[in-house]
C-alpha cells in the first residue's frame, strides 16, 4: 500500500486541528490526555512514514526523495519528544498562565507544536522558493505563540518580542534574496533554477550572488549561524524549555535541509557558487568560534545549551561548506541525526530537574548522581556526545564531518574544529562535573521520573550508542 | 582461541556494566580482571611465533562501503600489551581501597579504563583502536575528580582537555592516513593498510604531513615533550589504581600507535620526521629528568619519571631499526610493570602516614620492612639495573641508537641522543635512590608507631608485578621472540 505523499503532511494537520477542537469542546478534560493523543498520532505518522518510499509527488514544487523522507521522520520525532516534555513542564507552564479555569491555554500548548511539525515536514519536501517560504511561516509564526507562551513571565515575553523581531527581519532578507533570484532566473522552483544557472549571462551574476547571500542571511538565522545568532541565547533560555528544544532541533534541522538543496541547486553556476561556499565556510568559522568560545563562562544550563547549539551548528556548516565532497550530504544528515538525539536528551533530563529545583542553573544539578543516577547518567550520555566521545552518535556526527572537510581540503577549519572540541570538553564536562564532583545542597530526594520520561530517555541513550557503534545503522537510514 | 582475545577486552568491559547494575563490586572486577589475564596468557603463548603475522582474527562488518569493520587479532607485539594491560588491571582491582560511597561507580570505571585499553591493543581497525582508547577518558575525569587526593580538581580538568585535544589531532591524522589512498582501496583496517603500504600510496607528499599529525596526537597522549605537563599532576592526584592504569598501560597506547600504524605506514615520513622525535625525546630525557630531581614528592616524582622514561621508548622508535624497536617493544611492557608497582605501593605509604613529602618521611623501613624491600626492588628496577626487564630493554634501545652510523664517520645525531639518554640513566639513579632514602632509610621515628606494613592484598598484587618483571628481565626473549617477527616485517 502506498500512501500519496501529501497525506502525512495533512494528517499531521488534520491532528493538530483535532486537538484544538477538543481543547474548546471538553473542557473538563484532563490536558494531558491531549499530548497523548498528539504522541500517539505522530507514532503512527512515523511508523508510516517508516514504510514509505521515495517516488515522484506528481508536484513541481514539492519532492519526496529519500532526504525528505529522513528529515520528515526527524522532525516527527523530535515533537514527540518534544511533547513528552510539555507533559512534564505543564505544572510551570500553569503557573504562568491566567485563565478562569486551572486548565486553560493548555490544550493550546500541546496542540500548536504539532502544527509547526507539519510545517516542518513541509519545508523538508519543498523545492520551490514561494513553498519553501510558505511552510517557513508556517513554522515560524507558531513559534512566535510558543516562545512567548508564558504570558506572565517577563522572561518568556521578552524572549517571544525578540524572536518575532528578528524572525521577521530575517523573513525579510530571505523574500528579498528570493526576489533578486527570481528576478536573475525567472525561475522560483529550485530544480528549474538549477537547469536555468548555466546560462546567466556573467553581468547578471553579481544580482544572483546577491539574492542567494540574502536568502543565506535569512537562513542563517534559522539555523542561528554567527553573526545572526544574536537571538538565540536570550530567545533560548526565556521560552519553555520544551520550546527551546524544539527550537533548537526542529527548526535548525530544516533550516539544514533548505540550505543544502539550496546551496546544492547553484553548483551549476561555479562563479556564483563556489562564493557562495566561500560565504559558508566563513560563517562556519565565525559560529565555531563563537558558539563554543562563549559556552565557557555559562552557569546556565539552558544558555549553555544555546552556545552549544550555535557551535554545533559551526560543524554541520563545516559538511555543508564540503558539498563538493560525494558525502557531504550523508555527513549533515548523520550530524543531525545524532545531534537530534543528544540535545532532546540533554533537554528532557533538564525539564525534569528544573521542575524539581529552583532552577535550570548548573548548579541546580550538584549531587545528581548520588541523587537521581538514572537522570544522571542519561545527561551523562547526552554530554559525551555532544562532546564528541567516541562509541557516542555525537563522534560519528564530528568523524564525518572532519573526513568531509579532510576531503575537500578545509584545513583552516580543521584547525578551528580541534580547538573548538577542546573547548566543548570542557564546558559539556562542567555538566558532568556537577553532577558526579559536587555534593546537592539543600534538596537530596531523589527526582520522581514519569514513565513514559524514562521511556524516551533509556530509549534515547540506547540510541546514541547503536549509532556511534554501529555506523550502518544511521547511514542506512539514508542514501548518499 | 580467537574467544580468548575477545574475553581480554569484553570481560573488564561487560563486568563493568555488571557493576554498574548493581552486581557485588570488588568480587565481580576481580573475577572480570582474572578471566581477562588469563585469557591474554593463554593467548600469548598460543600465538605461533614464527611468521608474525595477525592471528585468532575475527571481524564484524560494519560499513561495507567505507571497509569499516569491528576486528581483533593479535600478533607478538598486541599479545605482549595485551598480558600487561591484564596483569596491570588485575593489580589495579586488587589495591583498590574500600571504597565508602559510590563503590559501584569506582571499580566500574577501573574496568572501562582496563577494558577500554585492551579493547585498542586488540583492534586491528582504525577507527576501533581510536575508539576503545577514548573510553577511559570520562573514567579517568570522574575518578580523579571524585576519589582523587590533593589539587584533584585542576589535575582532572588538565588530562582531559590535553587528552582530548590530543585525541582530536589524532584523529584528523588517521582520517588522513583512511583518505590517502585512491577510493576503491580506502580501508579502516589496519592489516589490509599494512599490505597497502608496500604499494607505496603512503609515500606521496600528503603522508609527511599526516605523519606529524600522527606523531603530536600520538605523543601528547604519551607526553611527549613538551606536551607532558597534564601527566605528573594527574598521576599525582589519581586514585592508585587511576594511576597505575594509566602510567602503566594507557600511555602506551600511543607509542603502540606509532608502531601499530605510523611507522609500518609510512617509513619514509618516519625517518624524515626522526630529526624532530630526537629533539623531543631528548628534552623527555634531559628536561623532564632533571625536573624530577626537583620534585619533593614521591607521588610527583613517580608522575614526572614515568614521562621521562617515556623518551627511552621514543628513542627507541627513533632509531628505526630492529634492535632499537625491540628494545622500545620490550621497555613498554617493563616501564608499564615498574611504574603500576611502584605506584601502588607510593600509594600505600600515603594512605599509612598521610604524607608523601620528604621532608616529613624517614624511617620507614624499620615499620615497614615487606613494602621497603618490594618499594626497593621495584626502584632498582626502575632504574634499569640487570636482572630486571628495565635493563635488557634500555640496553636494547642504546644499541638500537648506536647502531644508525655509518663505520669510521663520526657520531650521528642517534649516537649524541644515545649518549645523552645514557645520561639520563645516572638522573634515575639520583632522584629514585634518593626518594628511597628519604623515605625508608633513617633513624625509626615514633610517630610512625602506627604504621603497618603493606597488607596482604597489595604484597600479593605488588609480588605479581615484580614477579613479571624479574621473568622478563631474565629471560627476555620470550618476549622478544614475540615481538620481532612483526617488526621485522616493517623493517627492511
Amino acid at each position: 500500500m502506498t500512501i500519496p505523499p501529501l497525506c502525512f503532511e495533512l494528517f499531521v494537520l488534520a491532528l493538530g486541528i483535532l486537538l484544538l477542537l477538543l481543547e474548546t469542546f471538553s473542557e473538563k478534560q484532563d490536558r494531558k490526555i491531549f499530548a497523548l493523543i498528539g504522541i500517539i498520532g505522530l507514532a503512527i505518522v512515523f511508523f508510516l512514514l517508516q514504510g514509505s518510499s521515495p517516488g515522484p509527488s506528481g508536484m513541481a514544487s514539492y519532492v519526496v526523495d529519500s532526504v525528505a523522507i529522513f528529515f520528515k521522520k526527524l522532525v516527527v520525532l523530535t515533537t514527540i519528544v518534544v511533547l513528552i516534555m510539555s507533559i512534564d513542564y505543564a505544572d510551570t507552564i500553569k503557573r504562568f498562565l491566567s485563565g478562569p479555569s486551572a486548565q486553560s491555554g493548555l490544550g493550546e500548548f500541546f496542540a500548536l507544536p504539532v502544527l509547526t511539525c507539519a510545517g516542518m515536514m513541509w519545508m523538508s519536501s519543498a523545492i520551490d522558493f514561494i513553498l519553501i517560504f510558505v511552510s517557513l511561516e508556517l513554522v515560524t509564526i507558531s513559534f512566535y505563540i510558543l516562545v512567548a507562551y508564558m504570558r506572565r513571565n517577563a522572561n518568556s515575553l521578552e524572549a517571544g518580542v525578540k524572536y518575532l523581531i528578528l524572525s521577521a527581519l530575517s523573513t525579510g532578507f530571505t523574500i528579498y534574496g528570493i526576489t533578486w533570484i527570481y528576478g536573475v532566473t525567472h525561475q522560483t522552483n529550485l530544480t528549474q533554477i538549477e537547469h536555468v544557472l548555466p546560462n546567466i549571462p556573467v553581468e547578471n551574476q553579481p544580482g544572483l550572488l546577491f539574492g542567494a547571500l540574502l536568502v543565506l542571511v535569512g537562513l542563517g538565522f534559522k539555523i542561528a549561524a554567527a553573526p545572526f545568532q544574536f537571538w538565540v541565547p536570550d530567545v533560548y533560555q526565556g521560552a519553555p524549555t520544551p520550546i527551546t528544544a524544539f527550537l533548537s532541533v526542529g527548526s535548525k534541522s530544516v533550516g539544514f535541509i533548505v540550505l543544502l538543496r539550496v546551496v546544492q541547486a547553484f553548483q551549476t553556476l561555479p562563479a556564483v557558487g563556489n562564493r557562495l561556499i566561500t560565504a559558508i565556510i566563513l560563517l562556519a568559522a565565525a559560529t565555531l568560534l563563537y558558539g563554543n568560545l562563549a559556552a565557557l563562562p555559562q552557569t546556565n544550563f539552558k544558555r549553555l545549551l544555546a552556545y552549544s547549539s550555535i557551535g554545533h551548528a559551526g560543524y554541520l556548516l563545516i559538511a555543508v561548506a564540503g558539498i563538493g565532497a560525494p558525502d557531504s550530504g550523508q555527513a549533515v544528515v548523520v550530524y543531525l541525526a545524532a545531534y537530534l538525539l543528544m540535545t532532546l536528551l540533554s533537554f528532557l533530563v533538564l525539564v525534569i530537574v528544573a521542575a524539581h529545583g529552583e532552577g535550570d542553573d548548573i548548579v541546580n544539578f550538584n549531587g545528581l548522581g548520588k541523587r537521581s543516577p538514572f537522570l544522571a547518567f542519561g545527561l551523562l550520555v547526552a554530554m559525551m556526545s555532544l562532546a564528541g566521545v567516541p562509541l557516542t552518535a555525537g563522534f560519528l556526527g564530528k568523524f564525518l564531518v572532519f573526513k568531509v572537510a579532510f576531503e575537500t581540503g578545509q584545513f583552516f577549519l580543521i584547525a578551528l574544529g580541534v580547538v573548538t572540541v577542546g573547548c566543548g570538553f570542557y564546558f559539556y564536562l562542567k555538566v558532568v562535573r556537577a553532577m558526579y564532583w559536587q555534593t546537592s545542597s539543600a534538596t537530596a530526594a531523589a527526582i520522581p521520573v514519569s514513565r513514559l520520561s524514562w521511556a524516551a530517555i533509556a530509549i534515547m541513550v540506547i540510541l546514541i550508542f547503536v549509532l556511534g557503534i554501529f555506523p550502518q545503522v544511521a547511514l542506512g537510514l539514508l542514501p548518499s | 582461541m580467537n574467544l580468548l582475545v575477545q574475553l581480554t577486552y569484553l570481560s573488564p568491559i561487560i563486568g563493568g556494566l555488571l557493576i554498574l547494575g548493581g552486581a557485588p563490586a570488588r568480587r565481580t572486577a576481580i573475577l572480570a580482571t582474572l578471566i581477562a589475564l588469563i585469557s591474554a596468557f593463554i593467548a600469548f603463548f598460543a600465538y605461533d611465533r614464527i611468521t608474525g603475522s595477525y592471528q585468532f582474527l575475527a571481524a564484524l562488518p560494519l560499513v561495507p562501503e567505507w571497509d569499516l569493520k569491528f576486528s581483533v587479532g593479535i600478533d607478538g607485539l598486541s599479545s605482549t600489551l595485551l598480558l600487561l594491560t591484564t596483569v596491570v588491571a588485575l593489580s589495579a582491582v586488587w589495591v583498590s581501597p574500600t571504597v565508602e560511597e559510590g563503590a559501584n561507580r569506582y571499580y566500574a570505571c577501573i574496568l572501562l579504563i582496563a577494558g577500554g585499553a585492551a579493547g585498542a591493543f586488540a583492534s586491528l581497525d582504525l577507527f576501533f583502536f581510536y575508539a576503545f582508547h577514548e573510553l577511559a577518558l570520562i573514567p579517568t575525569f570522574l575518578m580523579i575528580g571524585i576519589w582523587g587526593t590533593g589539587n584533584r580538581q585542576s589535575a582532572a580538568w588538565k588530562i582531559t582537555i590535553y587528552l582530548s585535544i590530543g585525541s582530536i589531532i589524532l584523529l584528523v591524522g588517521l582520517i588522513g592516513v583512511y583518505l590517502l589512498p585512491p577510493v576503491p582501496q580506502r580501508t579502516f583496517d589496519i592489516v589490509k593498510l599494512q599490505q597497502l603500504a608496500s604499494s607505496g600510496v603512503f609515500s606521496g607528499s600528503g603522508s609527511k604531513s599526516i605523519y606529524l599529525l600522527l606523531l603530536l596526537g600520538f605523543g601528547i597522549l604519551v607526553s611527549l615533550f613538551p606536551f607532558h605537563t597534564w601527566a605528573p599532576q594527574a598521576y599525582a592526584s589519581a586514585p592508585v589504581p587511576v594511576a597505575m592504569l594509566h602510567a602503566g598501560v594507557l600511555k602506551k597506547f600511543g607509542l603502540y600507535g606509532l608502531l601499530r600504524v605510523a611507522l609500518p605506514l609510512m617509513p619514509e615520513a618516519a625517518r624524515h620526521w626522526a630529526w624532530l622525535l630526537l629533539i623531543l625525546l631528548a628534552g623527555n630525557i634531559l628536561y623532564v629528568g632533571l625536573a624530577t630531581i626537583a620534585q619533593k614528592q614521591l607521588d610527583l616524582t613517580l608522575g614526572y619519571s614515568s614521562v621521562m622514561h617515556m623518551g627511552y621508548v621514543f628513542l627507541g622508535i627513533a632509531t628505526y631499526n630492529i634492535i632499537g624497536l625491540n628494545g622500545a617493544a620490550l621497555l613498554m611492557l617493563a616501564h608499564g610493570l615498574s611504574i603500576s608497582a611502584l605506584f601502588a605501593m607510593c600509594g600505600e605509604v600515603r594512605k599509612q602516614t598521610g604524607t608523601l613529602n620528604y621532608l616529613d618521611l624517614g624511617g620507614l623501613a624499620t615499620n615497614m620492612p615487606a613494602l621497603s624491600f618490594a618499594f626497593g626492588l621495584a626502584t632498582f628496577a626502575s632504574i634499569g639495573l640487570p636482572g630486571f626487564a628495565n635493563f635488557a630493554s634500555e640496553l636494547l634501545v642504546f644499541f638500537g641508537a648506536f647502531k644508525n652510523s655509518t663505520p669510521g664517520a663520526s657520531l650521528n645525531e642517534f649516537q649524541i641522543v644515545g649518549v645523552i639518554a645514557l645520561w639520563g640513566v645516572v638522573i634515575s639513579a639520583v632522584y629514585m635512590l634518593r626518594a628511597y632514602r628519604a623515605i625508608f632509610m633513617g633513624a625509626p621515628q615514633a610517630r610512625w608507631q602506627g604504621v603497618r606494613d603493606i597488607p596482604v592484598k597489595i604484597r600479593w598484587a605488588v609480588a605479581l608485578l615484580i614477579a613479571a618483571l624479574l621473568v622478563v628481565g631474565l629471560a627476555p626473549r620470550t618476549v622478544l621472540d614475540a615481538v620481532e617477527p612483526g617488526i621485522r616485517i616493517f623493517v627492511k
